[in-house]
């Protein structure tokens, strides 16, 4: 009886011990949960969520601080992603915040003054330019946030729509069938 | 005899391929004009290296390769570049893309070429040759020939080529095999010399006996030692890469792994062909047998220039007037071209005028019944039926453990469907939404590393401006207990003096601010009170430089705070 006793105290010391190993050896560094609901943001940076960034916002909503449909840039699609990752109801978009059609900034290169004010508000480092130097964007690196219209003093930052081309076409999905099927 | 293998499923629709084999190939007449896009093959586009109005020659290099992966485009005739703009192109999506427009003149004028003797030429080179001359796969995939023609020695045991040309109508391959018999096996064994292949095995259905015994009469003249025409059994699709090497070779090429890695590699006959004409003779790849057929008086296969208006093309065939519609490629895997103002491009291996008379619109789709009917015929061993039902769900990642990615959209399982569902459709619209995905989170997770690098840009700068700035202040102490001055203040006569002209702006902000709320705190009434001239001077000089900081200030923006470290 009491033999038996130690042995299980001699496990249960063993197990914890290496539980309280692992714990600290294989410690995630960071919230989780945040870096998944990160993962799902689309890092537009843009702060229409009301934080500055998607990793705050992430945060905040990791905390329960923030609803999931704040995100104009990941359209309803990216509602659908936060529902199902918190395992929460979808909330749609409320009044005033609806998805934008894609699109990236572009600099009048000949009103430029060189000023520097949308290079240090873009938040991914995509305009390159120098003071008194024309500035201009890099489109693959430009999120669309739209960060650095305001700060323009001459006004020369316009959005251009991205349109679809041949590389980003895509099959569309086949209603006509479904159409006939119901006129029958 | 060889032993031949299956593959699994397969349909047998109605070949209709006598319809065009009846007669040779025929030189298309030179069109009006050519509307030549850049981007014909797999890869990155190719850039003009011409200018509007300029004159060119046959053969000449209009559009050079860009990156590892493209490939040469070439002027098809001799004449004049009339635009390089955005033109509608054969391309399912109806979408333009950059064209070279060119006026034939009418001489077909060659740019000077010559051919190198292959045995001769290092392998290095000879890939150049066929990236220079635009060669890429015909069979459809059009793929750049150079990039697929690249092994170690015994690596490749068996060089595959395609002859199997399974789809309905289409006969470019059939009717290439007979009249061009010895400069196909000719490319064959150059691809085998590129490649270190010990044997060349070509697999041709048997529907086409005319082709197999000019290919095995060819075979013999030249006495090509390690090659061997085998007739396959005619079953749909068994001019799949994949489903010719099962049938050939018995290798079956797992899902995700490339043949080469099985010892195979598959090249069609078309390329083949191209290949000898790039190598001996220089030719780069300028034409290609396209079969015109469907809607037409007089089907026929026409050797056309790469460019050639669709519509002037099919205009030799006798286009019927009731045709509706022009179809790229066979009836089971060929696409709506979305004009015939289009050009013949690389990939364009038939164009079948569709009337509804000839193809009649499919019956409406019905619900799945789960018949598995699907399943049975499909070459790639896939569940078609669960498929459709991911894509009809977007329920993509479960369409993608499904294994999505190995169907080749051959059709026949919508092909024996009975629900009359367009299964391909929707594998289609699944494997183009997650491509799209895929882009997007490649897209976000560039932003989110350039937005951390740029949170850290700024902290960074920050802490080394703090650091620079308090050993600047650590410095100015010294000074003043070593030589004290007269100045009340020697950190202002201090800091311009040893300030470095590089950092100098935000530096001097933020220690006229610091100096400004210090000052205003406390010492500036007494000093005020007793001045000496130099004093008095000293300070209008400051007050003159604090003006014109505030209003450098003013224009820097929010974004400068100064940052609270600069006060200790
Ligand atoms: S609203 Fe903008 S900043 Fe906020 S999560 Fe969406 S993309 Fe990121
Ligand atoms: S360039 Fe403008 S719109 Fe584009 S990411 Fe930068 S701030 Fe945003
Ligand atoms: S053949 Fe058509 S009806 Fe039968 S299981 Fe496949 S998809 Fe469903
Ligand atoms: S289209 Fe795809 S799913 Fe259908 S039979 Fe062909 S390979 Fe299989």
């Amino acid at each position: 009886m009491i033999s038996a006793l130690w042995v299980m105290v001699g496990i249960s010391l063993l197990l914890g011990a290496v539980l309280g190993f692992s714990a600290i050896k294989f410690k995630v560094e960071g919230n989780p949960l945040v870096e998944k609901i990160d993962a799902v943001l689309p890092q537009t940076q843009c702060g229409q969520c009301g934080y500055p960034g998607c990793k705050p916002y992430a945060e905040a909503i990791a905390k329960g601080e923030a609803g999931i449909n704040k995100c104009p840039p990941g359209g309803d699609e990216g509602i659908h992603k936060l529902a199902d990752l918190l395992g929460v109801e979808y909330v749609p978009f409320g009044e005033g915040t609806a998805p934008k059609p894609k699109a990236v900034a572009f600099i009048d290169e000949q009103t430029c003054i060189g000023c520097t004010l949308c290079l240090q508000a873009c938040p991914v480092d995509a305009i390159v330019g120098a003071a008194k130097q024309m500035h201009t964007i890099i489109a693959a690196e430009c999120t669309g946030c739209e960060l650095c219209i305001a700060p323009c003093p001459v006004d020369c930052i316009s959005m251009l729509p991205l349109g679809e081309d041949i590389s980003s076409w895509k099959w569309q999905y086949p209603t006509i069938p479904l159409v006939q099927v119901a006129a029958q | 005899m060889r032993p031949l293998f299956k593959f699994h499923g397969g349909v047998h629709p109605p070949t209709h391929k006598a319809e065009s084999t009846g007669r040779p190939i025929a030189q298309a007449a030179l069109p009006s004009k050519l509307v030549i896009p850049l981007h014909q093959h797999v890869g990155n586009r190719a850039v003009p290296v011409v200018q509007v109005g300029e004159r060119v020659l046959k053969g000449q290099v209009i559009g050079r390769p860009e990156g590892r992966l493209s490939s040469a485009v070439h002027a098809s005739t001799s004449g004049t570049v009339s635009a390089i703009d955005m033109q509608l192109v054969a391309h399912q999506s109806g979408l333009p893309d950059l064209c070279i427009t060119l006026i034939p003149d009418g001489k077909d004028e060659w740019i000077a070429h010559s051919g190198v003797d292959y045995r001769q030429t290092a392998h290095t080179d000879l890939r150049h040759l066929l990236r220079q001359a635009g060669v890429v796969g015909l069979g459809g995939a059009v793929f750049p020939s150079d990039m697929k023609s690249y092994s170690h020695k015994h690596q490749i045991r068996t060089l595959v080529i395609n002859g199997a040309e399974c789809e309905p109508y289409i006969t470019c391959d059939d009717m290439l095999m007979r009249e061009r018999a010895g400069d196909i096996l000719r490319g064959a064994e150059v691809l085998r010399e590129l490649l270190y292949a010990e044997e060349v095995l070509i697999g041709i259905e048997d529907n086409k006996p005319e082709a197999i015994a000019a290919m095995q009469q060819a075979v013999l003249e030249d006495k090509h030692a390690h090659m061997e025409v085998i007739a396959v059994p005619t079953l749909y699709p068994g001019g799949g890469a994949k489903q010719l090497i099962r049938v050939l070779t018995g290798i079956e090429v797992a899902a995700g792994v490339r043949s080469t890695e099985m010892g195979v590699q598959c090249f069609n006959v078309a390329t083949a062909y191209c290949v000898w004409r790039a190598i001996a003779f220089g030719e780069p790849l300028l034409s290609r047998i396209v079969t015109v057929t469907g809607n037409v008086e007089h089907a026929q296969n026409f050797e056309v220039l790469l460019g050639t208006p669709v519509d002037e093309l099919v205009a030799q065939a006798g286009s019927k007037p009731d045709t509706e519609r022009h179809i790229m490629g066979g009836p089971m895997m060929g696409v709506d071209l979305p004009s015939g103002s289009v050009g013949v491009t690389k990939a364009t291996n038939c164009i079948i005028e569709a009337s509804s008379r000839l193809f009649p619109p499919p019956p409406p789709a019905l619900p799945c019944i789960r018949c598995t009917r699907c399943a049975d015929v499909c070459p790639a061993e896939l569940q078609p039926q669960d498929l459709y039902w991911f894509a009809k769900a977007r329920d993509f990642g479960k369409a993608q453990e499904y294994h999505l990615f190995d169907c080749i959209e051959c059709g026949a399982c919508a092909y024996v469907c009975p629900s009359h569902i367009p299964l391909v459709q929707y594998y289609r619209f699944a494997k183009s939404e997650i491509w799209q995905r895929e882009r997007e989170a490649q897209a976000a997770e560039l932003a989110r590393e350039r937005h951390e690098f740029r949170l850290m840009r700024i902290e960074r700068e920050k802490q080394e401006k703090a650091e620079r700035l308090a050993q600047k202040e650590k410095a100015a102490l010294a000074a003043k207990a070593s030589a004290p001055a007269p100045n009340p203040e020697p950190a202002i006569a201090a800091a311009p003096a040893t300030a470095d002209p590089d950092d100098t702006l935000q530096m001097r902000i933020d220690a006229a601010v610091a100096r400004a709320k210090e000052q205003a705190a406390a010492a500036q009434p007494k000093n005020t009170d007793a001045l000496t001239a130099e004093q008095q001077a000293e300070i209008d000089a400051i007050e003159a430089r604090r003006a014109k900081i505030r209003e450098m200030a003013a224009h820097a923006g929010a974004d400068d705070e100064p940052p609270k470290s600069n006060q200790g």
